[in-house]
């Protein structure tokens, strides 16, 4: 059941390189790292990609697929025809290291500027009490493997490389939903997810529930309801009139 | 020391801050432009329709009023068109009825966080599909005047709750005859009366809905029924998309068909 598959893989150190033409060897079952491996093996070994665990948890082999974001463990070969030409690339909005490995750095970066899990100032370590219900809702956030796919897809940043200043990306803006749903959290995190974190790009086109390899909802379940807490803090003047008559606290 | 500087001057060289320059607008090999076409087109025919059902004048045919130009809020409608009865804006606005109120159940699909997807992607190909570049300069998004605007959404549902509860009545009074005697059943009131429930079930998916319902509280369990109501909402919001485009397209149907049998190019077949 094999057959000699048609691949395009992007080859150069840095923005520079070209797509190259392979012809190799595919089996049953394999999927598409199965198919590079084999080319680092028999053909290309310096070809250089990024992997690990092989079985979708540890969101290192992300690249571009056929121009959409995909793991690479993931992809069965089995979902293309045995005359198709497959093209791989790196994913393109980060700068290329080598062939199919990025330069992800901007995501470190972007996680490094959101303030941690911030408690009450009266709550020690080990007087949390939370109820299931409370936290399950950002539990599916908890989900992400951090395989960067969908701040790769975000065309706020990777047709505008100028936004990445201002835009922490739908990884990082689920992130700081998170932790503003979580029970415990104190820190502000409305007004600096827009001020700060660019919520204000996102115009939910969805891309990045689209590609995410968790099948989490970024977009329904962390950015819209991000967006309606801004909501709630800048733009409803009904909302602002009630905190103030009936002065609501911010703890919720 | 020369050594790991050396390596040190590779790993920072400009050439190593570039993405893969790729000319391709994308290399995508699916028919990723079929769905923004099929938007596209679905959307403006849409708007068509609309904006001439907004100035048609054959909208009330006893006992059926058409969707677009409900609630009848002017003294020119039929008493049988006015719900309740009452006509609170007198006859002081010029135009037919239906311009007075599409405002509202149009703002809440121009500003739906759901419609804003297939817009943005197919009337401003932004993006017109997942990684493929958009043709913009330049991107600011929600950020700032017009589109900041979006952030009104919510009074548009609330609104838009008022525009179902009145579909709903107007279903509910299609069970009358001609005479305003109940037992009424005919195409029309099947027709009013689905229209209504899938407008209704649209409205209540919305994200603002479900928002304000709980999902801006953080501790759902000091507050059981709306975490409860919370649970439904989320149920029809995952439905949202479906229950847009259904409730777009019976809206449609349900107007065309109250207009045609007003103007007596269809007849409605009456079931008892």
């Amino acid at each position: 059941m094999s057959y000699k598959a048609k691949f395009r893989i992007w080859r150069g150190e840095g923005g520079e390189g070209r797509l190259e033409d392979f012809t190799v060897e595919v089996n049953e079952g394999e999927v598409v790292l199965d198919i590079i491996h084999r080319l680092q093996a028999t053909q290309a070994p310096d070809l250089a990609v990024r992997w690990n665990c092989k079985a979708g948890k540890c969101g290192s082999c992300s690249m571009e697929i056929n121009g959409k974001p995909k793991l690479g463990c993931m992809t069965r070969m089995s979902t293309f025809g045995e005359d198709e030409v497959i093209t791989v690339t790196p994913m393109r909005t980060f700068p290329v290291i080598k062939d199919l490995v990025t330069d992800v750095s901007f995501n470190y970066q972007k996680a490094r500027e959101i303030p941690s899990f911030t408690p009450p100032s009266d709550v020690r370590p080990g007087e949390y009490r939370m109820k299931q219900i409370d936290v399950e809702r950002s539990q599916e956030f908890r989900k992400c493997i951090e395989c960067f796919m969908c701040n790769n897809v975000c065309h706020v940043i990777r047709d505008h490389d100028e936004n990445k200043q201002a835009f922490a990306g739908p990884r990082f803006l689920m992130q700081i939903a998170e932790l503003d749903m979580h029970p415990y959290d104190v820190a502000d995190r409305q007004d600096s997810a827009q001020d700060e974190h660019g919520l204000g790009y996102c115009n939910i086109t969805k891309c990045c529930t689209e590609v995410c390899p968790e099948h989490i909802k970024i977009t329904d379940n962390a950015l819209i309801p991000m967006k309606e807490r801004v909501v709630d803090r800048r733009y409803d003047p009904l909302v602002w009139l009630g905190n103030k008559i009936f002065k609501r606290s911010a703890a919720k | 020391m020369e050594r790991s500087l050396m390596t040190q001057t590779t790993a920072e060289s400009p050439a190593r801050r570039q993405r893969a320059q790729l000319k391709a607008r994308t290399l995508r090999t699916d028919r990723w432009w079929l769905a923004p076409v099929l938007t596209f087109a679905a959307l403006a025919s849409f708007l068509v329709y609309g904006f001439w059902a907004m100035f048609d004048p054959s909208y009330y045919i006893a006992p059926y009023v058409a969707p677009f130009s409900a609630p009848c809020l002017l003294e020119v409608c039929p008493e049988g068109a006015r719900v309740f009865g009452f006509a609170p804006i007198g006859d002081w606005f010029p135009l037919p009825p239906g311009v007075l109120v599409l405002g509202l159940p149009g703002g809440f699909r121009l500003t739906c966080y759901y419609y804003r997807k297939s817009y943005y992607r197919s009337f401003w190909l932004s993006p017109p599909a997942c990684s493929v570049a958009e043709p913009h300069g330049k991107y600011t998004g929600e950020t700032r005047l017009p589109l900041i605007l979006q952030n009104v959404h919510r009074y548009f549902f609330y609104g838009s709750v008022l525009i179902s509860a009145v579909l709903t009545y107007e279903a509910i009074v299609a069970f009358r005859n001609t005479d305003g005697e109940w037992g009424h059943m005919g195409v029309g009131t099947v027709i009013l009366a689905v229209n209504a429930v899938l407008i209704s079930a649209y409205t209540l998916s919305c994200h603002s809905c479900r928002h304000i319902v709980a999902g801006r509280l953080n501790h759902f369990s000091r507050h059981p029924l709306r975490y409860r109501f919370w649970g439904l909402v989320s149920k029809l919001n995952a439905r949202h998309m479906l229950l847009a485009w259904v409730s777009m397209y019976t809206v449609l149907f349900a107007d065309l068909y109250v207009r045609l049998v007003a103007k007596g190019i269809v007849t409605d077949i009456t079931f008892f």
